[in-house]
């Protein structure tokens, strides 16, 4: 006679094979966090002080805050003009030719985002690759590196895959009738575009959205390179703190500012999103 | 509109290529200029193979990828495991965020915290060197973590519940069961988890930038310290050589994979 097994029991071993998991979540991912906080209230031999919060409402910051946010916003808007286009041309193409043209979107991330931004850099220069060719059909040379507009086409650059990612995903896997349908119930593309395309890919929108602007905002390398350290971002900020003051404290709480930026536009970005889908219902 | 489409393609492709095909282009420049190419030469390749603190970059670099994609896979995998068996609905949400954390949280900012944990545990033990290959391994692992198990667990979710049960009623162990049953299901879920973590372990540069020593250089903070001087194109050249490589990965991977499927078709046909 067999033995009665008990339904729905869950070996030991298996309930217990997330434990190293938690045991890393906690050392390793939430400790970082509140040693950040800690560092953040704290001045350097360990007192509580809030001096390093308050100096940073001053106008210095209050201008790089702000710089920060207008070239992820405008970084992030301009991904997704482009991207949203060339997704629905991708997501009309046949299986394999669609699956290549993806790989090749893909491709230029596994080179270095260094060595890609240096190499911009090489083509923006006063005396760079585009200005020597611009010089040969007699305009120019024209100045672009270091500028406010070179940090904005950089993220752009850099970022512009993780919109189209997203969005062609999400593009891909529309089902086609239902375009049909609407075609040969009289919409025509203006109105198929706005009432169906649109509305069903909002979800690869919201990600793409957030996986633009949070690299977007906290980026160092791109403001360095292609705007020549004349525009400080959020990110050259808190890597001045820790690479060359070693001021931790202030560093922390920059970090701090910077998770509360993100988590604010990410609140607004939802409630946007939420609305919109609330109208569509009714 | 056809060829209105084409030509958007064809320029959103030369926008994503340019700074490649400078690359490569430089990088068999005969001067050492990044601006005007005077001759073609092998001369930086040559250079390269002569720079040994870009090969021992790299070889960190594949070190540390290795490693660290390895580990998180295995705690991930577990980890999903745990997860999937998990009754507690609010404890799955609650560790579910945890592990999300590093996805939302700008690398910066992961990168400064750990950095910042291992600072201050260092200075609690008097321990001098601080940072080294080990924090660099830790943070790979804690990044690349969330990635594994975001990866395994939809598996687990396609995975016809009825199988595991129909193989204890058989009488599987549950032990035998899992690694008969259930781990073949899940497998290309852990590769897919793996191959992500490998590659975003070989890509960082932010977080590893924030959690090494001066003793342990990866190939991207290699660059860093090189493009903060004016750049040699030698370091165009290794990242032509890099991209070379990922290119016939690339190719390769295609092949076989549209020629199993036409094998397969055939065999359908047969």
């Amino acid at each position: 006679m067999k033995k009665e097994r008990p339904v729905n029991t869950i070996p030991l071993i298996k309930r217990m094979a997330v434990a190293p998991h938690i045991v890393w979540a906690i050392l390793f991912i939430i400790a970082p966090l509140l040693f950040t906080a800690y560092f953040a209230f704290t001045d350097k031999s360990g007192n509580f002080t809030l001096s390093n919060i308050r100096g940073l409402a001053n106008d210095n910051y209050i201008k790089i805050f702000s710089r920060s946010v207008i070239l992820a916003l405008i970084a992030t808007v301009v991904c997704l003009i482009i991207a949203y286009p060339i997704s629905y041309v991708i997501s009309k193409y046949k299986g394999n030719k669609q699956k290549v043209m993806i790989m090749l979107i893909m491709l230029p991330m596994w080179t270095n985002l260094l060595i890609r931004t240096y190499s911009w850099m090489a083509i923006l220069e006063d005396t760079g690759f585009l200005n020597t060719i611009l010089g040969y059909v007699g305009i120019g040379p024209l100045h672009m590196i270091n500028t406010e507009q070179a940090v904005i086409f950089g993220m752009i650059y850099n970022f512009l895959p993780y919109m189209i990612l997203p969005i062609y995903s999400v593009m891909s896997k529309l089902d086609k009738s239902l375009t049909e349908v609407a075609a040969d119930l009289g919409c025509n593309n203006f109105k198929i575009m706005t009432k169906i395309t649109l509305p069903l890919t909002k979800s690869g929108i919201v990600s793409g959205i957030t996986m633009v602007f949070v690299p977007s905002i906290s980026t160092f390398y791109i403001s360095q390179k292609l705007g020549g350290g004349n525009f400080d971002l959020i990110g050259d900020t808190i890597e001045r703190q820790f690479q060359v003051a070693n001021n931790y404290n202030l560093g922390a709480s920059i970090s701090l500012v910077l998770m509360i930026i993100i988590l604010i536009s990410m609140a607004v970005m939802n409630h946007f999103a939420d609305s919109d889908e609330g109208g569509m219902v009714v | 509109m056809k060829t209105a489409a084409k030509i958007y393609t064809a320029l959103i492709f030369l926008f994503l290529y340019a700074p490649i095909i400078v690359m490569v282009l430089f990088s068999f420049n005969a001067s050492n200029s990044t601006g005007i190419f005077t001759g073609f030469s092998f001369k930086w390749y040559v250079e390269l193979f002569k720079n040994s603190h870009a090969f021992e970059a790299l070889k960190n670099t594949l070190l540390l990828a290795v490693c660290s994609s390895v580990i998180a896979t295995l705690i991930g995998t577990s980890a999903a495991v745990g997860i999937h068996s998990m009754k507690n609905r609010y404890l799955k949400r609650s560790i579910m965020s945890a592990t999300n954390i590093p996805i939302m949280n700008p690398d910066i900012v992961t990168g400064i915290s750990m950095m910042l944990l291992f600072v201050f545990v260092g200075l609690l033990f008097h321990y001098d060197d601080k940072l080294s290959f080990w924090t660099v391994l830790i943070a790979h692992i804690t990044f690349n973590l969330p990635y594994v198990i975001l990866s395994v667990l939809p598996k687990f979710k396609q995975m016809d519940k009825h199988l595991p049960e129909a193989a204890l009623d058989l009488g599987c162990t549950p032990l035998q069961a899992f690694f008969k049953i259930e781990l073949p299901e899940i497998a290309p879920g852990i590769l897919t988890g793996l191959i992500m973590a490998f590659t975003l372990s070989l890509d960082d540069f932010i977080i590893s930038y924030f959690t090494t020593g001066s003793g342990f250089q990866t190939l991207p903070i290699f660059i860093f310290s090189m493009t903060k001087k004016r750049v040699t194109p030698d370091i165009y050249a290794l990242s032509t050589l890099i991209f070379i490589c990922i290119l016939v990965l690339l190719i390769l991977y295609n092949f076989s994979s549209s020629k199993q499927k036409n094998e397969n078709k055939n065999k359908r046909r047969d």
